[in-house]
């Protein structure tokens, strides 16, 4: 069935971002409301969509070489991107409730609307879209949506530099990520995914080709969803309003570079070495940034480790090939990561912006409602049975046992940390002494923040159910091993509890300092270091070499040496219009001379 | 007739303002009436068909074989539409003048009609006398009313050009003197039949194009003969740079797509590695001396410059697709930097100043500034949406394809690949100059700055539009100029 509803679902939300900005700007109200009815809009549409079993969009053309490229802007409509649309555009319109109460006193609220629609439309087009280069179209829109409202309170300067940061990380990742989609369109000679599943022969007899275009595109994925060693945009990435790290940097963005490597899976599954670098990758990323989030005081900060560190779970399941296991962990995630995000947000805005977890303390009793859906959010992320997380990450474990045991490990590992460094957030936020006088004043926020809270920590605890998350994605299959995987990672689980509550009960300030995972291994360091020593000194060569070679040297020096030239100068200085016009004269006499009488 | 009337409305509208009619009034006027009639032969415009389009011609001399012939296809139908649109912004951007008022929009319209009589004529010696019309208003804008450092500034583009210029006239003339006897001649469609013939002798056409590579090349901005271009926009008035970045300056471009290309293409494969070499001079070491540029003005005149060299990758790829992408980046290209010199210039206006490190925070007071600079600052560096991104793609797609193998990377792979990097360079001096100028904490004697008049809407609206337009459907431009470069594939014996 041919259907214009996938078009409104894209175009909704571009169409109140496009209003916002040339008609409504000055009524900040009125702004907000086309802002969220378009995005509620494009939720009804996405569920008509999501229970139309055969439904086809209209394809457009966008660029048409034919027989060289053919790029259509055309929809793919399949479970994996019915359920996305559900989910984006679900806790999208969650987000932009919330985002009604939070950010009702910000004076660049209908900036922060529309680019908030900009971002749905984005976001919802890299869902959407059928081949690599509408993705990748998309895929960068997304980047300066983010650009844009990380940078939100642009007059901030760590905000700016955060915003720059983001963008050219991901510009950076976006680099392979183009120059994999060129390999694999030479090799193929289309663009479009199915096509290129067909003709995927063409490079499978050159596995080095094939590795390396795999590669390369995954370079996208590392970029857009933090992954070691490009993850440092998104803890600064924090410096955006809260709502838009629930919503962008956590539950839907920075999961679009999983997504599209499950989309292009058959490419990326064609090539074992490339795999075995993503799981690899993957887990890396989630180790680490499990340990730098055991010693960070922001708790957003902390929230934005852990997302990294969930990320790197779900790029270890697509490098141990199982699409399913890595989107059903995105799936849980989206919900509980958002919950624990906008839980984050109520504290931070009620404490009038105070994000240091060490001036908090004692708020379970005050904020009532917050601290029962933070809690939620909490045990899902720890894999808590029988909330959401303990079956995703179970499946990922199950998956990782099965496959690379140092892997499995290192996951398992990973779990003990999670459950370490956000008991240690919630006993320091919620419990002991309010250790300053924002926590001591701190209340309820409104309905319209608390409401989105309690609709997600529903999804949060119920979505790992097998009746329920099946609707949605398809399952992993059960494996052998039965009771002893869930059973050791409950037993990780509970170490970590544990022992964050034994450190950190009533505790003033933190009993622990290690300086590597406090520094966040110094990453930033580094890369300033090898930024300002490659491109920083270069750069610098280049214009001196510019300005006193090139120009001054060899320009200069050579036509002030020669006296017609320098006669030249002195008409020009006087700047006589006679002396251009026998200039012009001079060459057409010349020009006639040549061509018709020698 | 209509194409007569497009090249002459803005000349004759410059002799009107010089004789003494309100200058800003006449010259907007015939901008607008240009515009129209452009957008009219686009509209009318028959993609389907093959050769020129409008085509009027009066013979000025029989004995000497020289017509004034008009005409358009789909190349250069872009590159008048590019001119008419830039062209009125630009008038419409200029503002108050204190000296020569007349003289100076008169110098615009010159401009104007010495691009588009270039763009429009099928007979080289039109084609070259026409740029050297638009080419002397441009030395007298940057030497009469330019700022800084104007003198130098004026001196450098003119000699650099008048050389560029003289250079290429060389070529034109050994050109015309390769083709026998019997089948001389200016027109361009005559040579290009003497070239399907083979009449243009494998040995000549490589020195022929090599001359015309440094003619056009020097007119171009291409690497190693640059340095009058950052220079001379940063001391041009605003709608002087916006008129010869965003127009003028290409020329050098069509000429090699129009001339060099189809005409001598054995010549072009001769030189195809000299080329690409001297393009990532362009997009590398340019890019690198962006980033390290301290002045607003002078980053974008680098970051112009740079942005020739995917221009030339287009060019040099040899391939349908690239060439198409060379089009469309073209225009893309004269309406972001026309955009962006818009805008710098009237933030100096208002500041006295482009330093960077004196700039900031300007995005609180100037939000329509910061709003139509942030749109052009990420269309020029191919974000997605924006034409300039169709053209760079087709470029790099291209590109990447001439000589593909698996397991093989030859030159033009090497060379797609270190211009995919400039794209992160071109990102990295574009987000710090806009981060510097509209961006962090507010200096305080900057409270006082007012944002753009809103009469300005309607330029900024123009050129945004049309880069977006283009951006969401870039084949409505490549459906028309891919016709004239398939021409240039089916020609060969």
């Amino acid at each position: 069935m041919i259907s214009s509803l996938p078009w409104y679902i894209l175009l909704l939300p571009l169409a109140a971002a496009v209003a916002i900005v040339l008609l409504t700007r000055s009524w900040p109200r009125l702004s907000s409301s086309i802002s969220v009815a378009a995005v509620l809009g494009s939720f009804v549409c996405s569920c008509f969509v999501f229970v139309q079993p055969d439904i086809r969009a209209l394809e457009l053309t966008w660029i048409d070489v034919r027989p060289l490229l053919y790029v259509p802007l055309g929809f793919v409509l399949d479970e994996l991107s019915k359920t996305m649309l559900v989910l984006v555009s679900g806790i999208g319109a969650l987000i932009h409730i919330y985002s009604l109460g939070y950010m009702r006193e910000d004076d660049g609220n209908s900036r922060y609307f529309a680019s908030l629609s900009f971002f749905m439309f984005s976001m919802l087009g890299i869902v959407l879209s059928n081949n690599f280069v509408m993705m990748f179209i998309f895929w960068e829109l997304v980047g300066v949506s983010s650009y844009l409202l990380i940078g939100h309170w642009f007059e901030r300067d760590t905000a700016a530099e955060a915003a720059k940061k983001a963008f050219l990380t991901n510009r950076i990742g976006d680099f392979g990520f183009m120059l994999g989609i060129l390999m694999a369109w030479t090799a193929t000679g289309t663009v479009v995914f199915s096509e290129m599943s067909h003709q995927l022969g063409r490079i499978t007899s050159y596995p080095g080709y094939l590795t390396v275009s795999a590669l390369l595109i995954f370079c996208g994925a590392v970029g857009k969803s933090a992954q070691f060693p490009l993850h440092v945009w998104l803890p600064d990435a924090m410096e955006g309003p809260t709502p838009i790290s629930a919503l962008i940097h956590a539950a839907t963005m920075v999961a679009a570079g999983v997504y599209m490597l499950v989309r292009v899976g058959f490419l990326v599954e064609a090539s074992p070495h490339a795999l075995s670098i993503i799981a690899w990758i993957g887990t890396i990323t989630a180790v680490m940034a499990a340990l730098i989030a055991t010693q960070q005081n922001d708790i957003k900060r902390i929230l934005a480790y852990s997302t990294i560190s969930q990320l790197g779970y779900m790029v270890m399941a697509v490098g141990l090939a199982s699409g399913q296991a890595a989107m059903f962990h995105l799936f849980t995630h989206a919900f509980f990561k958002a919950l624990l995000f906008l839980g984050a947000g109520s504290i931070i805005v009620m404490l009038h912006h105070e994000q240091n977890i060490w001036k908090m303390g004692g708020l379970a009793g005050r904020l009532g409602i917050t601290f029962l859906t933070f809690m939620v959010g909490t045990l899902a992320l720890i894999g808590f049975p029988p909330f959401s997380g303990f079956f995703s990450k179970d499946a990922i474990l199950a998956l990782a046992h099965e496959k690379n045991s140092a892997i499995f490990w290192l996951a398992l590992f990973t779990a003990f940390l999670t459950a370490f460094y956000m008991l240690r957030l919630v006993v320091v936020v919620f419990f002991g002494r309010p250790r300053s006088d924002q926590a001591r004043a701190g209340r309820e926020a409104p309905w319209v923040m608390i409401g989105p809270l309690i609709l997600l920590a529903l999804p949060a605890f119920a979505s790992g159910f097998n009746f329920f998350a099946k609707i949605f994605v398809q399952l992993p299959g059960e494996t052998e091993a039965g009771w002893l995987i869930p059973g050791m990672a409950l037993g990780a689980t509970l170490t970590g509890v544990i022992l964050a509550i034994v450190l950190y009960r009533g505790r003033e300030t933190d009993p622990v300092n290690f300086a590597p995972f406090r520094n966040r291994f110094y990453f930033d360091e580094i890369y300033a270091f090898l930024i300002a020593a490659t491109q920083g000194a270069l750069s610098k060569i280049s214009a001196f070499l510019d300005r006193w070679v090139l120009d001054a040297g060899f320009v200069r020096g050579t036509s002030t040496a020669t006296w017609g030239v320098g006669s030249l100068l002195r008409l020009l200085q006087v700047g006589n219009l006679q002396a251009y016009s026998f200039l012009f004269g001079l060459g057409i006499v010349v020009l006639i001379y040549f061509t018709l009488f020698k | 007739m209509i194409l007569p009337f497009i090249v002459f409305c803005p000349i004759v509208a410059a002799l009107a303002i010089l004789c003494g009619a309100p200058a800003r009034r006449t010259a907007l006027w015939a901008a607008g009436f240009t515009l129209a009639a452009t957008l009219l032969v686009y509209f009318e415009f028959d993609a389907g068909r093959r050769g020129f389009d409008f085509v009027v011609s009066y013979p000025i001399s029989d004995a000497w074989r020289l017509n004034f012939t008009l005409g358009v296809d789909g190349l250069s139908l872009i590159m008048l539409l590019l001119t008419a649109i830039v062209t009125f912004a630009a008038i419409w951007f200029t503002g108050p003048i204190a000296t020569h008022e007349h003289a100076f929009h008169a110098c615009l319209l010159l401009i104007a009609g010495g691009a588009l009589g270039a763009f429009a004529s099928l007979d080289l010696f039109f084609f070259y006398a026409f740029h050297e019309l638009a080419l002397i208003p441009t030395f007298l804008l940057i030497g009469i009313w330019g700022t800084g450092n104007r003198h130098a500034a004026a001196w450098k583009i003119t000699i650099y050009l008048a050389t560029g210029s003289f250079i290429l006239l060389l070529g034109l003339i050994m050109l015309y003197r390769s083709v026998p006897d019997g089948a001389r001649s200016f027109d361009i469609r005559a040579l290009q039949k003497a070239a399907a013939l083979g009449m243009i002798p494998t040995d000549a056409q490589g020195t022929i194009f090599l001359v015309l590579l440094i003619g056009f090349g020097i007119l171009v901005s291409l690497f190693p003969f640059h340095t009058w271009a950052p220079e001379a926009y940063a001391s041009a008035p605003a709608p002087a740079a916006m008129l010869h970045a965003g127009v003028l300056k290409k020329f050098g471009l069509y000429g090699l797509l129009r001339v060099a290309i189809p005409l001598l293409p054995q010549g072009a494969q001769q030189w195809t590695t000299l080329l690409l070499v001297l393009l990532l001079g362009n997009i590398i070491y340019i890019g690198l001396v962006t980033i390290a540029q301290k002045r607003l003005d002078w980053m974008l005149g680098y970051s112009s410059v740079m942005h020739m060299g995917y221009i030339f990758l287009g060019i040099a790829s040899g391939t349908l697709l690239g060439m198409n992408g060379a089009a469309v980046l073209i225009f893309a290209h004269g309406i972001s930097i026309a955009l962006l010199f818009g805008i710098a210039g009237e933030i100096r206006q208002r500041t006295g100043t482009l330093l960077l490190s004196d700039l900031g925070g300007l995005g609180k007071i100037m939000p329509r500034a910061g709003l139509a600079f942030g749109l052009a600052a990420f269309a020029s560096i191919g974000l997605p949406g924006f034409a300039n991104f169709a053209g760079e793609v087709m470029v790099l797609f291209g590109a990447f394809r001439n000589g593909a193998e698996p397991y093989r990377f030859h030159i033009f792979q090497i060379a797609t690949v270190l211009a995919l990097w400039g794209v992160v360079i071109s990102a990295v001096y574009m987000l710090r100059a806009y981060r510097k100028v509209f961006m962090g904490a507010m200096p305080e004697n900057w409270s006082g700055v007012t944002d753009l008049r809103r009469s300005l809407h309607v330029p900024i609206g123009l050129l945004v539009a049309v880069t977006l337009w283009f951006g969401f459907f870039p084949q409505s431009l490549v459906r028309i100029v891919s016709p004239t470069f398939k021409s240039y594939f089916t020609q060969k014996p």
